[in-house]
């Protein structure tokens, strides 16, 4: 592999070796870790922060952020809970609506961000206190689902039975399927390469007759779709939803991205990253679980750490490529 | 070479009567220009003269006023960098607008990459791409990043983006500055044979040797207007230079002015010399040297190395060959701040990016530089800097409302005489200015003028860069020609003139 | 000449606070006529009580915070972790103030050297590394809490101490503490800034850092004082909150409060790119906040609701602060008159 290749890739290899070595550490540490049951656990219940992250991958590998992910997962999961034991909604119909408000939440953010040229850090706060307060004013607290499809179809029904004790949840089904799909996109539509370009040289992209305008809209509503999506997720996790819920998890979502691999000033990213992020967060937590006597606060402070290195690992990785670039 | 000249190669691009204005600013005046099919066609011009805004016409970035633009005999209006592509108008920038962590395949291919329902075939474009390289001659792995390749090679990979796009018209803005003489070598050979093939090419560029290399004619715009349309073969050098200066010059040896004021004695020894000092992609190895009390003037065409020089020895930029000696100790500055504290000063030619600091008030703006050498706990007082504010205000001629007023609201040319109250302010022994005449009106050029005198007198060295030739011969005892990103010459007293500045930069070789 | 000089200055430092004090005034006027009690005061135990007295007192943290954040935005950053600091700092006093030898002057002392070490780290990233601010404040502030929950270990650490405890609740004068020491503060960054040259220098080095780099300011060491700065602000400020609640809560001290501070200076006109800094508009930007909350409070909105005024009040901010909005906004305007 030639050198200025592996830059690029040097902190995705990074990410999958902390992960491996967590993994490693755990099933060397502790009896049961290398079990079925903890790996597809992992998957399940780190879901719907997978589809939140895979969503902010898109926003933050186009130069932009969006803080407003956890707020409206919570607005989602509320909106949906409400609606179908509320209202009587269809639980369908209710996902829908939901999926189809989160898009349309945030392609506005992200019009605001490119007709005003408005900074995107303060839009989507503004649009993180907008989501957590309907969130409220839709139901002041949390609300459980007694409704079937979430209660059997989606526990039972939908999760797939790989032994006679484990089975894969249908959270998990959702996540890989994002991924899948968000890789998809990524690298096989025109629209995922508009996003890295914009990413890497906004006025080159410009220059080139990208149309800059219409995808950095798209991309916050693509975002907010996703958002809206880990809500749903959420609400099939939980049962239940919970407009106080979900505080912060933009910043595990950023935290993902960056542990990933992705550059937080644009240009250079990758789904798998994040999903990798997503795994090493949640392993964390795992391992502090089993532990049993650490505590839980230690995984904001070595997610801090990891953010860190990969951090300095990325200023490293990007002034050794740019004294390559700058010789002939 | 230009082959054989048909007496009309086919016309492709005819701009006639083309006329382009800004608030304040007339940038074009009726300016015609033609580029025929199969040909270099150089687009030259001082500063001011119209060049970028008639390229960004030409490519869709600004609308026309006036005028008419035909392609192929059909008439085009281009509204948008797209528009222009399409049209068949491809354009390489300076800056080589490739987005950097992609692969040389996708950069080629981006917006219009070959898809099978909406799905990207990467083969299908690596093949495209690797196509569209062979038309520049490269054969390179295509999946590799553009970050990862020379400049030189990323020019040409814009180049085979702009062909992939449409082989009619080539425009190149600058494509040259950032390589050594090799590549330009291997750059112009792609050139020659894209022409023979056809293609109508623009080239911006500043460098005369090169001009004279590849460009079949030569247009030269001045203050917005037309000079003429030159064919290469048939303009000396000499007329080249008096085109773009605007001054007539006679083909008799240079003549000289009395020197007027100048005490051509007393040759103290320098404040600052250097040798040999220089930096790739900015200036050659130079010689130069500086004495207390002396103005020295920095004369050249734009893009000649001026700034380039300037900055080297200010320490924004570190040389990679030579070495400097300041009060004849060798010296080296890692930043800005360690040459203000020999006492350099600096007035940059970009006063709006590297000069001015916009939203804060002429007072704050002239104490500056003098508060950031005293350093934070000796503050200038309020009544001081009121003080100097309105010493300098008085002094230059500054036409402000007042001491408190944003500076990004003033004019030009009274930015600039904030600017050099800034560094007076410091009272410094090297005073560096880097065209601090452009922009501003008659009088205060001459109270400018007068200003550098008076400090000269003062026992102030001086480093002044202007394009004006009248006022550098005016002002300096000595004068330090560039040409090229090199030093061409030097003359002194009584030798100096416009006309043999002229010539010196005219004439081939590079004397030290 | 001298009278037009100064009448010039006169105007333009009054004119800077036109917006937040408008914005803030008309909030008070909407109390005066729709909320009842909302001006009333009364005198108790020599003490100063009413709304008004409550909203400066609950908003010295957000105003401590915001003195902080102007200085840190001035320069083009932001610091995301100033509230994950004001809870290591209520951890590190409770902590000291519950040791073997308990003595205040060396809980404030501890408190506030961690949160100076805190913006230390801040500044390094930023000044020396040169990591964009977002990234380089998020780490401390993802990581900050979990330090704060170690150093408390996992409890929410009581103290009784009358001293610490007057940090937030006691009156001097018959106003609250909190207040005076938001004013002394807000003095002192004044006289920092103002009266030394480090308040000409912060606003160079946002307004122009190449400029100001070329003219001999040394933009790093600058940098790198205004993370210093926040941090300590922060520390006070998670002084002040411990003391209001008697026990140092890791979880939630300062929780979204550097959102609150960010948007305070924001709405006291500094610009977010960074330049001029407003302390004043930063204080009045943090009272208006405050007393949005107060009113919602008082109208019996539910305090889960109250983001929503917020969230309108920075898009309407942002708006009048853009150029590009300001341009497409006049010109709907002008389409319509024609």
């Amino acid at each position: 592999m030639r050198f200025p290749v592996a830059n690029r890739y040097v902190p995705l290899l990074a990410t999958a070796f902390v992960l491996a070595a967590l993994y490693g550490a755990g099933c060397i540490s502790f009896n049961n870790f290398s079990s079925l049951r903890v790996a597809v656990n992992l998957v399940g219940d780190n879901g719907f922060l997978g589809v939140a992250a895979i969503g902010a991958t898109f926003v933050i590998i186009s130069g932009g952020i969006d803080l407003s992910v956890g707020s409206v997962v919570a607005f989602t999961s509320i909106l949906i809970a409400s609606l179908v034991e509320d209202h009587g909604v269809k639980p369908l119909a209710a996902i829908a609506v939901a999926l189809m408000i989160g898009a349309l939440f945030g392609g506005a953010m992200g019009g605001l961000i490119q007709w005003f040229d408005l900074p995107p850090f303060l839009v989507t706060l503004a649009g993180m206190f907008l989501a957590r307060g309907v969130g409220f004013m839709i139901y002041p607290q949390s609300h459980g689902i007694q409704n079937d499809f979430f209660i059997q179809t989606v526990t039972d029904r939908l999760a797939v039975r790989l032994n006679d004790r484990v089975s894969f949840p249908f959270t998990g089904t959702c996540f890989v399927a994002v991924l899948v799909l968000g890789t998809f996109v990524a690298h096989y539509t025109r629209f995922g390469r508009y996003v890295y370009a914009l990413g890497g040289d906004e006025q080159s992209a410009r220059l080139m007759g990208l149309p800059v305008a219409r995808t950095k809209v798209f991309i916050y509503a693509l975002s907010g779709f996703c958002s809206a999506l880990a809500g749903v997720v959420y609400t099939f996790y939980t049962q239940s939803g919970d407009p106080a819920s979900c505080v912060g998890l933009e910043l595990d979502a950023i935290a993902a991205v960056v542990i990933g691999g992705t550059l937080l000033s644009g240009g250079v990213g990758f789904l798998a990253g994040t999903v990798m992020g997503v795994l090493i967060l949640g392993l964390i937590q795992t391992l502090i679980t089993f532990k049993g006597d650490l505590n839980s606060w230690w995984t904001r402070i070595v997610a801090g750490m990891l953010v860190f290195l990969f951090i300095l690992l990325q200023n490293l990785v990007s002034s050794a490529s740019k004294r390559l670039g700058a010789k002939s | 070479m230009s082959g054989t000249m048909e007496t009309e190669a086919k016309s492709l691009l005819e701009i006639r009567g083309l006329v382009k204005s800004f608030p304040g600013v007339k940038a074009l005046q009726g300016v015609d220009f033609t580029v025929r099919q199969g040909e270099i066609h150089a687009l030259m011009g001082e500063n001011g003269a119209g060049k970028s805004t008639l390229i960004k016409v030409l490519t869709g970035v600004y609308s026309r006023d006036a005028g008419t633009m035909c392609l192929d005999g059909i008439e085009i209006d281009p509204h948008s960098p797209k528009a222009a592509e399409s049209l068949g108008i491809s354009t390489v920038y300076q800056e080589v607008n490739l987005i950097p962590h992609l692969s040389i395949a996708e950069n080629i291919c981006l917006g219009r990459q070959p898809t099978f329902f909406g799905m990207i075939r990467w083969r299908e474009m690596a093949r495209r791409a690797e196509r569209a390289l062979a038309r520049v001659d490269l054969k390179l792995d295509v999946s590799q990043s553009v970050a990862s390749c020379s400049i030189a090679i990323q020019q040409l990979v814009a180049i085979a983006r702009a062909l992939d796009v449409s082989e009619k018209l080539l425009v190149l803005d600058e494509p040259t500055s950032s390589l050594d003489e090799k590549e330009v070598g291997e750059l112009f050979a792609i050139l020659r044979k894209l022409r023979d093939q056809g293609t109508g090419i623009v080239i911006v560029t500043h460098f005369l040797e090169q001009v004279y290399a590849i460009s079949d004619r030569i247009t030269v715009l001045r203050d917005g207007k037309l000079v003429g349309e030159f064919e290469t073969a048939n303009l000396p050098r000499l007329k080249l230079v008096s085109h773009m200066v605007g001054r007539e010059i006679t083909q008799t040896e240079a003549g000289g002015h009395g020197p007027l004021d100048r005490d051509a004695g007393a040759k103290a020894e320098p404040l600052v010399e250097i040798r040999n000092y220089g930096r790739s992609g900015s200036v050659a190895g130079m010689d130069l040297s500086i004495g207390r009390g002396e103005l020295v003037g920095l004369a050249g065409l734009l893009g000649s190395g001026r700034t380039e020089t300037a900055r080297l020895i200010f320490g924004i930029d570190k040389p990679q060959t030579g070495e400097m000696r300041v009060d004849g100790q060798k010296t080296a500055f890692r930043s800005p701040r360690q040459a203000i504290r020999k006492g350099f000063a600096f007035t940059p030619e970009n006063r709006k990016v590297e000069g001015i600091l916009p939203r804060l008030s002429v007072r704050e703006n002239i104490v500056l530089a003098l508060q950031a050498r005293q350093g934070l706990r000796r503050m200038i007082s309020r009544k001081r800097q009121l003080e100097l504010a309105d010493e300098f205000i008085k002094r230059l001629g500054v036409s402000t409302p007042g001491a408190e007023q944003a500076v990004g609201n003033l004019s030009g040319g009274n930015q600039q005489k904030v600017l050099l109250a800034r560094w007076l302010a410091t009272q410094p022994r090297l005073l560096i200015l880097d065209e601090p005449t452009r922009g501003i009106d008659v009088g205060a050029k001459a109270e400018i003028e007068k200003t550098m005198q008076q400090l000269r007198a003062q026992g102030m060295a001086i480093l002044f860069i202007s394009s004006e030739l009248e006022e550098v011969v005016r002002a300096c005892e000595r004068v330090v020609v560039l040409r090229d990103r090199a030093k061409v010459g030097e003359l002194a007293g009584e030798g100096i003139s416009e006309e043999s500045i002229m010539h010196m930069i005219a004439e081939h070789g590079h004397d030290h | 000449m001298t009278t037009e000089r100064f009448e010039n200055k006169r105007v333009r430092w009054w004119s800077s606070l036109v917006w937040p004090v408008s914005g803030l005034a008309l909030l008070l006027l909407f109390d005066l006529c729709f909320t009842d009690g909302f001006f009333k005061l009364e005198v108790r135990d020599g003490h100063l009580y009413g709304v008004l007295i409550d909203i400066l007192n609950h908003g010295s943290k957000v105003m401590l915070l915001a003195l902080g954040m102007a200085l840190v935005i001035a320069t083009g950053g932001v610091d995301l972790s100033v509230g994950a600091v004001m809870a290591i700092a209520g951890a590190v006093a409770a902590r000291l103030i519950n040791a073997a030898n308990p003595s205040f002057t060396v809980a404030i002392f501890g408190a506030l050297a961690v949160s100076i070490l805190a913006g230390s780290w801040n500044g390094l990233l930023v000044g020396a590394f040169q990591i964009q601010p977002i990234v380089a404040t998020l780490i401390l502030m993802v990581a900050g809490r979990g330090i704060a929950m170690l150093i408390t270990d996992g409890q929410i650490i009581t103290f009784t101490d009358p001293r610490l405890t007057y940090l937030g609740n006691g009156h001097l004068l018959g106003m609250p503490f909190p207040v005076w020491l938001s004013a002394a503060m807000l003095l002192f960054t004044a006289v920092l800034t103002r009266r030394t040259a480090l308040g000409l220098f912060i606003e160079s080095v946002g307004d122009n850092q190449a400029a100001s780099s070329y003219a001999g300011v040394n933009a790093a060491t600058v940098k790198f004082f205004v993370y210093v700065f926040s941090g300590f602000c922060a520390g006070l400020a998670g002084l002040v909150a411990a003391s209001n609640i008697k026990c140092a809560d890791s979880n939630h001290a300062g929780l979204f409060l550097e959102l609150d501070a960010i948007l305070a200076v924001v709405v006291g006109g500094t610009l977010l790119t960074g330049g001029r800094f407003y302390l004043v508009g930063a204080i009045v930007g943090a009272l208006f906040i405050q007393a949005l909350t107060t009113t919602m409070y008082m109208r019996n909105v539910s305090a889960d609701v109250a983001p929503v005024p917020k969230a309108l009040a920075i898009l309407i901010v942002c708006l009048l602060q853009s150029p590009a909005a300001r341009k497409r906004l006049s010109g709907l305007v002008k389409r319509r008159n024609t």
